[in-house]
This record gives C-alpha cells, sequence and structure tokens, in this order.
C-alpha cells in the first residue's frame, strides 16, 4: 500500500503542477506587467507537502512527460523545444528547488505549518529556482549574469505572492486533512 | 489532453527516435558556439526546410514560436542595451533554432516511441525500485488526472460563482486541493485493491 500511495501521489501533484498552468482562472493578476502562472505555486506545494523525495519526483515527472512532447507548461508549452529556450534552467531549478523545499519543511517539523511553509517556498521554490535559472538564461540568451539577473527581477513580485498563497493553502490543508501533509509524518 | 506529435508520414516519421535524439544533441553541440550571424542563419534556414518538407501541418506547427516572443524580444532589447546589436542577432536566431529544433522531434516522435527510445537510460534505476512499468503507470496517471483536476476545479468555481457572483478567487485553491487528495487517496486504495502497482506489472504482461 505505501508504495501504491507513494505512486499516487506523485503522479498527482505532478498533475496538480500541470493543472495550475493550464487553468487560466488562477493566473495571479499582472504584477509588474509580467504574464504569470500559478504553474510554481504547483511546485513550492509540491515540496511543502510531500516532502524532499516525492515532491522532487513529482516534479521530475512533470519535465518528463513535457519533454516526452505533452503540453503540460503554462500556455500550453511542451516539448524539447522548451529545455532549449532561454528559461530551461529554471525548469531544472523547479526540480531541486521541490527538494530544497521539502527539505527545508522538515528541519522546520516544530515549527507552525504557515511559516514553515513560507520559508521553505521562498528558499526552495524562489532562492534555488533563481540559482539555477539565472545562470541558465545567461547561458541560453547570452547574457552576462546580472543583466539576466535584473531580467528575471520582474517575476519576483509575483513569485513573492504564490509562496504566500502556498502558506496558506498548506495550512488550510493540513488542519482540514492533516494526513496530506506527508513532509512531516 | 493533445500532444505536440502532428501525424504523418513523411521521412521524419520514418526515422528511428533513438537516431532523431542523438542528432538532436549533436546539432545543438554543433550550432551553439557559432558566432557569425550568416552561420546561424544557415541553421535557422535548413531547420525551417525541415517544417516546410512536412507540408502545411508542417508550417503550422512553427506557431510554438509565439510562446518565445516575448522572451525573444526582451533578450534581444538587452543585447542591444548592454552587449551589441550583432550579438543580439546572433543569439536571437540561434535561440530560435534550437527551440524549432527540439520541437521538430517532438512534432514528429509519438510520445510511446520517444519512451521507448530512452527506456533503457531508466533500467539502472531498477535498483531503486524504479521499473519502467511504474514509469508508465506514473505517466498514465498524469495524463488521467489533469483533465480530472480541471473538471473538479471547475465545479469548485461554478459553485463559487452561484454564490458570490464573482468568477473565481484565490481562496479556491485549498478547498480545491483538499477535494483533489481525496480523489487521490481513492485512486491509490483502488490501485491496491487491484493487486498494486507492481501487480499492474504482471497483469499487463507485453
Amino acid at each position: 500500500m505505501g508504495q501504491d500511495k507513494a505512486l499516487v501521489q506523485i503522479a498527482f501533484y505532478a498533475a496538480l503542477i500541470a493543472a495550475l498552468g493550464l487553468l487560466p482562472a488562477v493566473a495571479i493578476p499582472f504584477v509588474s506587467g509580467v504574464p504569470i502562472t500559478a504553474q510554481t505555486l504547483g511546485v513550492m506545494l509540491a515540496g511543502v507537502m510531500l516532502g524532499p523525495l516525492r515532491g522532487g519526483l513529482a516534479v521530475l515527472l512533470v519535465l518528463f512527460l513535457t519533454a516526452l512532447g505533452l503540453p503540460l507548461l503554462a500556455g500550453g508549452r511542451g516539448g524539447l523545444g522548451v529545455f532549449m529556450g532561454p528559461s530551461a534552467g529554471f525548469l531544472i531549478g523547479w526540480f531541486f528547488g521541490a527538494i530544497t523545499t521539502g527539505y527545508i519543511m522538515q528541519l522546520m517539523k516544530n515549527q507552525s505549518v504557515l511559516v514553515s511553509a513560507a520559508i521553505a517556498s521562498i528558499v526552495g521554490g524562489i532562492g534555488v529556482v533563481y540559482a539555477l535559472g539565472i545562470p541558465g538564461l545567461s547561458v541560453m540568451a547570452g547574457l552576462p549574469l546580472d543583466k539576466a539577473a535584473l531580467g528575471s527581477a520582474v517575476y519576483l513580485p509575483g513569485d513573492l505572492v504564490k509562496a504566500a498563497i502556498a502558506a496558506v493553502v498548506a495550512q488550510t490543508v493540513a488542519r482540514g486533512m492533516p494526513s496530506a501533509l506527508h513532509s512531516r509524518s | 489532453m493533445v500532444s505536440l506529435y502532428i501525424s504523418g508520414p513523411s521521412w521524419a516519421h520514418r526515422l528511428p527516435a533513438a537516431v532523431k535524439l542523438v542528432f538532436l544533441c549533436l546539432i545543438t553541440l554543433l550550432l551553439f558556439p557559432l558566432d557569425q550571424w550568416w552561420q546561424q542563419a544557415i541553421g535557422l534556414a535548413a531547420v525551417l526546410g525541415f517544417y516546410g518538407s512536412l507540408g502545411k501541418k508542417g508550417l503550422k506547427a512553427l506557431k510554438v514560436l509565439k510562446n518565445l516572443l516575448w522572451m525573444l524580444s526582451f533578450i534581444f532589447l538587452i543585447h542591444l542595451a548592454f552587449t551589441s546589436w550583432e550579438d543580439g542577432i546572433v543569439i536571437s536566431l540561434r535561440l530560435v533554432t534550437l527551440v524549432l529544433l527540439a520541437n521538430f522531434l517532438s512534432i514528429t516522435t509519438k510520445m510511446d516511441d520517444l519512451m521507448d527510445a530512452i527506456e533503457p537510460l531508466f533500467r539502472p534505476l531498477s535498483v531503486f525500485g524504479v521499473t519502467s512499468k511504474k514509469i508508465a503507470l506514473a505517466v498514465a496517471l498524469v495524463i488521467r488526472f489533469v483533465p480530472m483536476l480541471m473538471a473538479v476545479f471547475m465545479s469548485l468555481q461554478e459553485a463559487y460563482r452561484a454564490r458570490t457572483g464573482k468568477g473565481s478567487s484565490m481562496r479556491l485553491l485549498a478547498p480545491f486541493v483538499i477535494h483533489a487528495l481525496k480523489l487521490a487517496d481513492e485512486v491509490a486504495e483502488a490501485l491496491t485493491a487491484r493487486g498494486g502497482a507492481d501487480g499492474y506489472e504482471n497483469t499487463a504482461s507485453r
């Protein structure tokens, strides 16, 4: 049972990440004029809810399916082309970001869900994702690192909003369905 | 959910997926360091020729560039401001070429064929209990879950609209996740009842 459940959970959060990118209804209002989607919210939630191993695998599954040709990324993007595009580094960052997020959740076991999920989402879902995404943008777009960082900064306000939402959602879910918070069990 | 694949027959469809993957890696490695605009232009012309060789459907598939447009103009502007416009042109051409080339593999290769081609790479993972059958099951589950999750969200949204008159709200996210997690638990139970992920392996013998 344990293994089946893990498999289903990984697939489930992978689907959640995809669905959050496809739902136009949850698109977060434009911040600083850059269109953003809730997709990275799914990445944060996967780490927060599932912990490092399963959370990381859920992200990996999304990337794998995308590479196989399914249009799972926001705006219906998919296929191998996205891994050749300017944001390839961010996609790889999702994987390590989810792992870090899950790891921090485990480290902060004794803190409140809201606080630890917020910190974990910011460090993992933003810090780690940008730490890989910016050098990736720099290589793919031939830009100096500081200019690539400047270009990525426009997404920062939106990502902070998403970290806050991830924390609130995690807390609400933990209250309504405590068994769903696997990163702590 | 529709994959990017375009049905075909064409020369590109006939090539084995593994051959296409190797070619994609080689051409990418070859093209990446070239820094003259005409070299990149030749590359782009060749890739556009690939798309053209698929006929009308192939040319239609060029619409993937629409997604790249925003990023591309942004990158070009930064180059214009901080490096040189020559750099901007070379790098924009290179990005378009590489994205189109990789996408060309996606539109001419069936998902199953691609999966079969990379399956040997997963074999070492079976040491950790990750068998290729389990990966296939996870893939199938995601493909089934995505429309299911969309349906759950739509029904919550409809109820919210009926109550408040407003379209949608971030408040729906938490109940959405709880609803969906309950469904996932049911799927896990159903899977166990049918012999689990390993039972699937035995019954769905090839």
